[in-house]
């Protein structure tokens, strides 16, 4: 401990003559990416052992109980699983690093590939679903909440609250199902599966949304309610400024905060929800391609998918406590 | 106790959500238990001549590829579907108690291993860790309901976790501990019972989501497998002939969409039977005009002619507990231009709720009721919203208590200044800015142009009440309304800004209508002294005649007020008692429980505020009796404070 405290303080005098380095900014940036640094290192690892975790014979279990002892053996050889489990870590670490994901068990495709195939479909997804989501979300829990603000409108709040607690309970592949049966089945306006064009996207996008705007919509109206009780929108009002402007600049940017890492918290789920939705609307992205690859033991091609994706919701965490550092600078003093 | 947490539950279950859940619940038990046993050989019974038909007499929601009935499948499937979900709960919330009661067990770096470990896991969806575990377990129902499961677990880890933390703070734990008892010892006996509730209630929710989550698994293939069939499946199998025989997938879905949103109300009438808080009743009845008119209200005060603000028999009324209370009862006021007013008045006397009312900024539920109110000869209570707007955009400044949280954080203070000439004088951004450096350099901002560009966040608070001044000061104002401006402030800091006031309106020549509880702050800065009581106003004279008060409210505070000549010995006066509330007013003068004057009278008749001299009234009926008494007899009352 007195040897840590030592190198602690010895390490403050060689910072303290530079200005940058006690400037907040610098201790977020170092905390955050230590923070970030230990999550992926343990993503990495998980994704892994994960291969190692599945009892008996991965190959065996790829190729099946027919395929041939020397098959089996030459297809171990060439994975590495072979080598002693420290020796495949420090090959799985450095294929990394050097993009090499290994190759499909199924169809003898560069792994990295068949990701780059996939993943522009899947972000395309995602990213609209999250867009429209916050596009929305926002301006619905800033309406609702000014119109129930003081107790007014009890039956709106009422019913407000509880078409929100529903809809954002219902998981996105039944509120594509529902969607399917509604707008395709019945009334034909859009394509019941595939991806071809902006009308083969309404759907997918719409079942990935429906749920984040519901709890993100809750989400806005509770903290524009408590916003719209603080000392500076009282202020605002004895300027007699329009009602726009004092929800728009001074109401909405304070009432952000928790709307933003809610936010993060849903475009992380919703990354994980296309995994449904492109299984129903037979989306080609990553989504279809890790069920796929689960079905028939292609390990490799799981792996690199579950690492995808994991890296994904870490970024998004990264983004909202950025963004959150940004909005409101005193939160990174506060929290060194 | 047991009757109280009887009668709770009772009311729990006898809300609508309750009894939707309990309804809800026992036909899902029901399900459960007698489906397979009821229809389970239906559900199995193959038609050839009946393959992926659709809904008919027969088969409600159609056949499937073997002629099977998809109905008598859906209600069979409840026990594996609900079973697979409570199972996968149960090895969540296990492993998740398991893993976030460990740091109590294992002692601090191993604790701090661990929790660093579920904060990790906490950050990934639990969807992909379904994914992940169902790869490890391999394709099936049992390793679809690890995954679940296992996968759930983070989250409940996290909710003990926080739930034990803020347990083992408690004092008979720390009390515990000291008497030496075993770790696993104080988790079982000490924490764990604290936080069951609470568990139970996630545990419930949690429940619907493993449902929809295990179902989300065998939709995919990678849950339940063939011959075995849940609702995952049976949708899964639906959806592939969805445009033949969309019927095929609704009965699932909606099965598991009702069930899902089943344990969700099931959760919360739980959480609202544990809860001991009642639920607060709604305010009954609608909103009426507050009160009656007293008999005793104020007559008109002198003729309007010079004055800029007229205020005539306020009322400002809240919702109270079925009824009305009414903080503000029949205030009237007049003030001519540049003339300096003081409102003096204990907290809850009703300042800032009349001046909030006279600057139109109380919303409802509050009820602004008045005889008249005009500023600058418009009449405010008639005015269309654009009028008001614009009226007092222009010429009536407000400052407020904590300029601290009176200016918007994520704003610089020069644009929040800017924006009001932007509005109301139809400035250019560029002009507006200009402008407002200009009047924060009026109000003795130092280096004002940069500090313009600053946050709240960086200005002292001194600097930010000045701010706000010089914001009232960017139109072109003809009356101030400043609300305890100097309280939240530094005695010293307290002093500029009162300075600044003053010379603001000599220089300006405007209105300031001072409203504090600080006699010597409305004798510094005003010339005539409005005193407030329980919503009205009591006394009304001359600042240089203060002496003179007549009022025996006016008078206790005046004996407050400590000088040179106060005893140092002697406890500080205060005025005796405590101020009525709003909302239990007595039948006569609101002060007489106080009031060492009191006469029965006093307790029986509401006095009227009446002339009692040159510029002077008072409404009290004590003060013809007591017009000789050089002083206020509160030297009784000295040490009479506990």
């Amino acid at each position: 401990m007195t040897t840590r405290e030592a190198a602690v303080r010895s390490r403050r005098v060689t910072v303290s003559r530079s200005v940058v380095a006690e400037s907040p900014w610098v201790r977020f940036a170092v905390r955050r990416s230590g923070r970030l640094l230990v999550s992926l290192w343990a993503l990495l690892t998980a994704a892994f052992l994960m291969v190692h975790l599945v009892p008996g014979d991965p190959v065996r279990a790829a190729l099946g109980a027919a395929a041939p002892n020397d098959l089996v053996e030459a297809r171990r050889h060439t994975l590495g699983l072979d080598d002693p489990l420290w020796l495949q870590y420090a090959h799985y670490l450095r294929g990394l690093a050097t993009g090499d994901l290994g190759t499909s068990m199924t169809s003898g495709l560069p792994v990295s590939q068949v990701i780059g195939d996939r993943l522009p479909a899947t972000l395309e997804l995602a990213g609209l679903a999250f867009v429209v989501a916050v596009l929305l979300a926002v301006p619905l829990g800033l309406g609702m909440a000014v119109l129930t603000r003081g107790g007014r409108r009890p039956r709106v709040e009422l019913g407000f609250t509880t078409a929100s607690v529903v809809v954002g309970a219902v998981p996105e592949f039944l509120v594509a199902v529902g969607l399917v049966l509604v707008l395709s089945v019945r009334l034909g306006w859009f394509p019941v599966a595939g991806s071809d064009g902006f009308a083969s996207l309404v759907l997918p996008v719409a079942a990935l949304a429906t749920a984040p705007i519901a709890v993100l919509a809750r989400i806005v109206r509770v903290e524009v309610l408590s916003v719209l009780d603080a000392d500076f929108v009282r202020t605002a009002r004895a300027k007699r400024l329009p009602a726009r402007r004092i929800y728009l600049r001074h109401v909405l940017p304070n009432a952000l905060t928790a709307s933003i890492t809610l936010g993060g918290l849903l475009l992380g789920a919703l990354v994980a929800g296309t995994v449904l939705v492109e299984n129903v609307f037979s989306w080609p992205g990553l989504g279809s391609t890790i069920v796929s690859s689960i079905l028939s033991k292609d390990y490799p091609l799981v792996q690199a998918v579950v690492l995808v994706y994991g890296v994904a919701v870490l970024l998004v965490n990264l983004l909202v406590d950025v963004l959150l550092a940004l909005l409101d600078p005193r939160s990174t003093i506060r929290e060194a | 106790m047991a009757t109280t947490r009887r009668a709770r539950w009772t009311r729990a279950l006898r809300t609508p959500v309750g009894l939707a859940a309990s309804g809800f619940l026992a036909v899902v038990v029901l399900l459960v238990v007698l489906a397979p046993l009821v229809w389970g050989e239906r559900a199995e019974v193959v038609d050839t001549g009946n393959l992926l038909q659709g809904s008919s007499a027969a088969h409600l929601f159609g056949t499937d590829s073997l002629g099977r009935d998809i109905g008598y499948r859906v209600l069979v499937a409840t026990r594996l579907s609900v079973g697979m979900a409570l199972l996968a709960t149960v090895i969540g919330v296990g492993t998740g108690l398991l893993v976030g009661a460990a740091p109590v067990v294992l002692g601090r770096r191993t604790g701090r291993l661990v929790t660093g470990a579920v904060n990790v896991a906490v950050a990934f969806p639990a969807l992909l860790l379904a994914l992940f575990f169902a790869t490890i377990f391999g394709v099936g129902a049992r390793g679809a309901v690890l995954a679940v499961g296992l996968a759930t677990a983070p989250s409940f880890a996290r909710l003990t976790q926080t739930m034990v933390a803020s347990v083992a703070d408690r004092d008979f734990v720390s009390a515990a501990r000291i008497a030496g008892v075993s770790r696993i010892r104080l988790l079982v006996r000490h924490v764990l019972p604290n936080i069951a509730e609470p568990l139970v209630v996630n545990a419930t929710i949690g429940a619907g989501g493993a449902l929809l989550a295990f179902s989300g698994l065998s939709f995919l293939g990678l849950g339940v497998q063939a011959p075995a069939y849940d609702w995952g499946r049976l949708l899964e199998e639906g959806l592939g002939r969805v445009y033949i025989h969309p019927e095929a997938a609704v009965a699932p879905a909606v099965a598991l969409v009702v069930v899902g949103l089943a344990f969700n109300l099931v959760g919360e009438t739980i959480a609202k039977g544990m809860s001991p808080r009642a639920t607060v009743g709604r305010t009954a009845g609608a909103p009426h005009p507050p009160g009656p008119r007293t008999a005793t209200g104020p007559r008109r005060l002198e003729p309007a002619g010079s004055t800029l603000l007229e205020v005539e028999d306020l009322h400002v009324a809240f919702p109270f507990a079925g009824g009305w209370a009414t903080p503000v009862r029949g205030v009237s006021l007049a003030i001519r231009p540049g003339e300096s007013v003081g409102m003096l008045g204990e907290s809850g006397s009703g300042k800032s709720l009349t001046a909030l009312a006279i600057a139109r900024l109380l919303e409802a539920p509050a009820s602004v009721r008045a005889r008249r109110l005009t500023f600058q000869g418009t009449d405010l209570l008639t005015a269309d919203p654009r009028t008001e707007r614009e009226l007092l955009g222009a010429s009536f400044g407000m400052v407020f208590q904590d300029p601290m949280t009176s200016f918007n954080p994520t704003r610089p203070v020069g644009r929040q200044l800017a924006e009001v000439s932007q509005q109301h004088q139809g400035l250019t951004r560029g002009a507006a800015w200009a402008r407002a450096v200009d009047r924060l350099r009026e109000v003795r901002v130092p280096s004002a142009a940069r500090r313009a560009r600053q946050y709240p966040h960086e200005f002292s608070g001194g600097m930010l009440q000045r701010a706000m001044i010089g914001m009232g000061l960017m139109g072109a104002p003809a009356l101030i309304v400043a609300d305890e401006p100097t309280t939240a402030l530094d005695t010293t800091v307290q002093r500029e800004v009162l300075a600044l006031l003053a010379r603001i309106r000599a220089e300006e020549g405007l209105a300031l209508l001072l409203i504090s509880h600080d006699v010597t702050v409305v004798r510094d800065v005003c010339d005539r002294v409005l005193v407030m009581y329980a919503g009205r106003i009591v006394e009304e004279l001359p600042t240089d005649r203060l002496g003179e008060a007549r009022h025996p409210y006016t008078r206790a505070l005046l004996d407050a007020v400590p000088d040179l000549e106060t005893s140092r010995d002697r406890p500080l006066a205060v005025v005796p008692g405590r101020p009525v509330s709003p909302d239990a007013l007595p039948a006569g003068c609101a002060f007489a429980a106080r009031c060492p004057l009191a006469t029965e009278r006093c307790r029986t008749d509401d006095p009227v505020l009446a002339d009692a001299g040159p510029g002077q009234r008072v409404a009290c009926w004590q003060t013809g009796e007591n017009l000789g008494l050089p002083a206020f007899p509160a030297a009784t009352s000295r040490a009479a404070t506990p």
